[in-house]
């Protein structure tokens, strides 16, 4: 069994709940559901030293076989799948939890527990395999999870909509990936990682290969981690229900970009070209989604955009070479980003499915918990000092700096756009006055213990996260445990920090006066001037830009979307009916013609048969005597 | 010959029961066939037939065996939900077995004559069902496909007299019709081409390729469902089958014939073919709202990736093309089930009259979904394998635009068929269908049954092919057809 165990108690529990869930009360399948995700994660902090000694393998059958090609069904268990598998089966636990509560009303209640088992072992399927085609398993088999959840409320036709846009942006990321895939087996003859990374550490190939190799599988990356151009399926896809949004589009599967490069790293340490794309493409998509989130209502949206641009902050950092580092700041955002979306989820649930902030405000007192941990999810998010974000976050931009200062520069301007966005959310929210007429204040309530229990140890996590890999200046024996941890797996090794004590300390000034001004001037604009954000039809010129998202779907649509629809109709109408279809029917008639005229000689006038015939007998006969 | 012979007796004894025969029946007899040659064993044959020379000889392959499977395992799925109850049952029935007696015979056939003979003979009951049980304006679409279909034969058969003609005089003073002796003929390069064209267009007709498909979207939109699902399950894997076992492998030579000098031969044109159909179905797929029409052109995109991986002869790409001609045929019926069991309660078929089956038939939703994601290829599904060794032969062997174009397939596939569910089982529910029927239920979950087993376990096929397809490869490069 072993590594086995992790995976198919999830697959049980959505074979249960799949099957048998409409007969059962909710509260055990909340309780399967629930369970099919606990027992993986204790099993996995269970192995915990044995994979401190060395991985853990185990394989199970061949998948596929031709020629050279071996493609093995396997499972790999290391330092860093370990730190994966912990992050997804340990948050899965709590969202599963608070969905019990948060989705009791609904009708399909069986149905989004066999899902998100399915999703989680899709996911563990794509962490833990021990070559690329598992990963490409559990890769396409979470997009699957994602498109059934943002698609779950399904009679409504935009959500199922936001649902194959997911899908299909993430189809085009794969198609990527898969070419990148193709290379690899033609390359280094395997997809098994240890194959394959031991054959790129003899850099035996040219350049180009590694690239190409790279920037292929970084396609893939964009899809599922929503960067530019393939980001706008994102924020869409806060269709599905909030539990979902923080489970999937905000903790685990897209960060699964992330650990494809982190995992691929001695591919990415040759490949200095795909790096610095990714450093761009990473810096460009944290700040274009951080100006987008300062316009955006939508409490959820606003998370989704914040989802987006940190996500891209990890990317820097992988662009960097700081694998260590944009893990970090996986694991912590996954912490914060969780207790964020499921504080959504709260507000949201006590408002009675309420969504735009415009209509909120004040609800601290309606919901003392939900505001206090969300609250802690907003300091952590905008690097207020010693909270999770702040170290991870903090050690990005020291990798910039080292990088380039321009870089640094536009990183923490993207850091401070943060504070603000999460700030104008969270005081429009929780502070001023309740601006909400069709919804009494007196009915607002605080959600019920299962929901509000998740919050808590999310914001405990969101306190400590830090510790995990905390910076030299604050202490050596526990400083950057993260790193060390993961330091084996590389192959040629993480990017280091190396700058004088004085600058580290003048960058955390930095980082901390960025974080002040950004609270203080929020403070002042939403509680001090009572500001509420504008209508959109008062919005001006520039915010509607934003608030429109730069037009990126739009520009899409015509782009894209739509000169595809008319070429699939003209190809249908013109090239086939008009030209393959009726041409066809033009050589049928021309035949018919010809049968016609044909048909003139059958005239029944038995004369000229009889004439006829007597003329080719004759001719025939002549033509054998002179034979 | 078991096979040949049951499918005959039970043609004929369905045909006799006439309006006794109910659908448990139907279904069993269908069994028969594909069970007696389970205890049996298929069994070679090698039998004087015209003469002493000309002989009828039948001895599968592996290909031709998964092509037996293929037939034998769907042909009672068609019978037990793709024929709809009335009348004319049993005659459908009948005509159907008929059909499967004359599929056994082309995928056991190795003598030419008896290859063309049971090619000819498929033609007729599909032709009697097409022309009998079609909607609209039956006798021109009929009319259209047969006489499309036939004149790509009769070059065929033109082939296959001239290879005859030049096949090694034996020890009775006789030319040969026998694969082994047809195989063996060594044709020039311009020669090769005439012979090969003749083969490769009956093929090129019955798969269809593009520009050879005008036929197709008529007559499988237009057939009786149970008829749509012989022909593009079954009768199509005929011509890719073809394709290569009586095209590729006979007249390899012909596949270098330049065209154009050192930039177009034969095989590029066909590659190109492959590769225009890919995208032309695939555009034309997106825009339909004709459930069935969408799936017809579905269709034409998928087949034209297989012919593509069929023509890399590379082990993976021939590999993964025979394993998707066994996955096509079991989605393709799949999904025509799918499409006919739902205009069987609406009386329509067009999308956008449709919405929400979801919520009165989850069950129908769940296993439609299934086959939806097979033929989408997602990862563990039956689609997916096959898919991705034929991708990956054509990448790799091809030129790279070549390969990332075909490989545009899996965005556009996601897009035409995730609409096509989504306008039908999700969105505002617009009507309530009736509960799936026994025979549907059943017919339905064996096929998601197969789609899941096949996505987790390819090998299985591979590992049945895999020898045969090396022998083929190795004589192909051999007779120096084209050196990979």
């Amino acid at each position: 069994m072993g590594l086995y165990a992790l995976i198919l108690w999830p697959l049980l529990g959505f074979a249960i709940n799949g099957l048998l869930g409409s007969k059962l009360p909710k509260t055990v399948v909340g309780m399967i559901g629930t369970a099919a995700v606990l027992i993986p994660f204790v099993s996995a902090v269970s192995m915990w030293g044995a994979v401190q000694e060395g991985a853990l393998v185990s394989r199970a059958f061949t998948f596929l076989q031709v020629g050279d090609l071996h493609i093995e069904f396997k499972l790999l268990l290391d330092r860093l799948s370990l730190v994966m598998a912990l992050v997804i089966t340990g948050i899965g636990t709590l969202i599963h939890l608070y969905s019990m509560a948060y989705m009791a009303e609904d009708a399909g209640f069986y149905k989004f527990f066999a899902y998100l088992n399915l999703f989680v072992f899709n996911m563990l399927i794509l962490v833990l395999g021990a070559n690329f085609m598992m990963l490409f398993f559990g890769w396409e088999g979470v997009g699957l999870c994602s498109y059934l959840l943002i698609g779950f409320w399904y009679h409504n036709p935009e959500f199922g909509y936001a649902a194959r846009k997911a899908f299909v942006m993430n189809r085009i990321g794969d198609l990527g990936l898969l070419l990148g895939l193709f290379l690899v087996i033609q390359h280094f003859g395997s997809l098994d990682y240890q194959v394959v990374f031991s054959e790129v550490a003899k850099v035996s190939h040219p350049q180009w290969v590694y690239t190409s190799i790279a920037v292929l599988l970084f396609i893939g990356a964009m899809g599922k981690s929503a960067q530019i151009p393939l980001y706008t399926w994102l924020p869409d896809a806060m269709a599905g229900p909030t539990p979902v949004s923080a489970l999937i589009h905000a903790a685990t599967m897209v960060t699964a970009g992330v650990y494809l490069v982190v995992r691929s790293e001695a591919l990415y340490a040759l490949a200095p070209v795909a790096r610095d794309l990714i450093l761009y493409i990473g810096l460009a998509t944290s700040l274009m989604a951080a100006f987008i989130g300062l316009k955006q209502n939508d409490i959820k949206k606003v998370l989704a955009y914040s989802t987006v641009s940190q996500l891209g902050l990890m990317f820097i950092a992988l662009g960097c070479g700081a694998y260590s580092a944009a893990m970090f700041h996986l694991v912590t955002h996954a912490f914060f980003k969780a207790l964020l979306f499921l504080g959504s989820g709260s507000v949201i649930h006590g408002m009675h499915h309420e969504q735009d902030i415009r209509r909120m405000g004040g609800l601290r007192k309606a919901m003392p918990l939900t505001y206090w941990t969300f609250l802690i999810g907003t300091l952590a998010i905008s690097g207020f000092p010693f909270l999770s974000g702040f170290f991870s976050k903090d050690e990005i931009l020291l990798h910039t700096f080292q990088h380039s200062p321009v870089v640094y520069a536009l990183a923490v301007f993207s850091a401070g756009l943060t504070g603000i966005y999460m700030f104008r959310m969270f005081f429009l929210t929780f502070h001023g006055t309740y601006r909400n007429s069709h919804y009494p204040f007196e009915k607002v309530h605080e959600s019920p213990a299962l929901m509000t229990i998740p919050l808590a140890i999310l914001a405990v996590l969101s306190v400590l996260g830090g510790l995990l890999n905390l910076p030299h200046y604050l202490t050596h024996n526990m400083a950057e445990g993260l790193a060390h941890w993961l330091a084996p797996l590389f192959v040629f090794g993480d990017a280091s920090v190396h700058v004088e004590a004085s600058t580290e300390w003048a960058l955390l000034g930095v980082a901390v006066s960025v974080f002040a001004i950004a609270f203080f001037w929020m403070r002042h604009k939403y509680i001090s001037q009572g500001a509420v954000a504008e209508e959109d039809a008062d919005m001006p010129a520039s915010g509607s830009v934003l608030a429109h998202k730069f037009y990126v779907d739009e520009l899409y649509d015509s782009l894209f979307a739509r000169p595809l629809q008319r070429l699939g109709e003209w190809m249908y109408r013109v090239l086939d009916r008009k030209g393959f279809v009726q041409g066809t029917d033009a050589l049928g008639a021309i035949t018919l013609w010809k049968a016609r005229v044909a048909a003139r000689l059958q005239s029944g006038n038995i004369e000229l048969y009889l004439i006829i015939m007597v003329l080719a007998a004759a001719l025939m006969l002549g033509l054998e005597m002179f034979a | 010959m078991v096979l040949i012979l049951l499918s005959l007796a039970t043609a004929l004894l369905s045909y006799l029961l006439g309006a006794r025969l109910n659908r448990m029946t139907a279904f069993a007899l269908a069994l028969l066939p594909g069970l007696g040659a389970l205890i049996l064993g298929v069994g070679t044959v090698d039998l004087p037939w015209f003469s002493e020379h000309i002989r009828l000889t039948l001895a599968p392959n592996h290909w031709g065996l998964v092509m037996l499977v293929l037939t034998n395992a769907m042909v009672p799925l068609i019978v037990l939900a793709g024929w709809r109850d009335g009348v004319h049952f049993s005659l459908q029935v009948a005509l159907t077995f008929f059909m499967q007696a004359a599929l056994n015979g082309v995928f056991m056939a190795q003598d030419g004559l008896a290859f063309y003979i049971f090619w000819e003979l498929a033609l007729i009951p599909i032709y009697f069902l097409a022309l009998r049980f079609s909607e609209g304006d039956r006798f021109a679409v009929t009319l259209k496909f047969f006489l499309y279909t036939f004149l790509g034969s009769l070059a065929m058969l033109a082939s296959l007299f001239y290879l005859y003609s030049q096949t090694a005089v034996g020890d009775d003073g006789h030319h040969s019709f026998a694969y082994a002796a047809l195989q063996a003929v060594e044709l020039s390069s311009t020669e090769g081409f005439w012979v090969g064209l003749g083969l490769f267009l009956a093929f090129a007709v019955k798969i269809p390729l593009m520009p050879f498909h005008a036929w197709q979207s008529d007559t499988y939109t237009q057939a009786p469902a149970g008829g749509t699902m012989l022909l593009s399950g079954i009768m199509l894997k005929m011509g890719l089958y073809g394709l290569f076992v009586w095209f590729v492998a006979l007249a390899p030579e012909s596949l270098r014939y330049e065209f154009i000098a050192d930039w177009l031969n034969f095989r590029d044109l066909i590659l190109i073919m492959g590769l225009a159909g890919i995208l032309y179905g695939a555009f034309i797929a997106m825009r339909q709202n004709d459930a069935k029409r969408l799936i017809a052109f579905s269709s034409l995109s998928h087949v034209g990736l297989i012919a593509m991986a069929l023509l890399t002869l590379k082990s993976d790409g021939t590999n993964g093309a025979v394993l998707q001609m066994l996955v096509h045929g079991i989605n393709a019926i799949g999904l025509f089930m799918v499409v006919d069991i739902v205009e069987r309660r609406l009386g329509h078929r067009d999308l956008t009259q449709m919405g929400g089956f979801a919520k009165s038939s989850p069950l129908f939703a769940a296993l439609t979904l299934i086959v939806v994601l097979g033929t989408v290829a997602v990862p563990l599904t039956n689609g997916f394998p096959g898919e991705f060794l034929m991708l990956k032969a054509v990448y790799n062997s091809g030129t790279g635009a070549c390969g990332i174009l075909a490989a545009l397939t899996i965005v556009f596939c996601a897009v035409y068929m995730l609409r096509f569910f989504q306008l039908s089982f999700m969105g505002p529910e617009k009507q309530v269908l009736s509960p799936l029927s026994w025979n549907e239920k059943w017919a339905l979950m064996l096929i998601a049954g197969m789609v899941l087993y096949l996505g987790v376990q390819p090998q299985v096929v591979v590992d049945f092919i895999q020898s045969n397809t090396e022998q083929w490869l190795n004589a192909i490069a051999e007779s120096g057809g084209m050196l990979s």
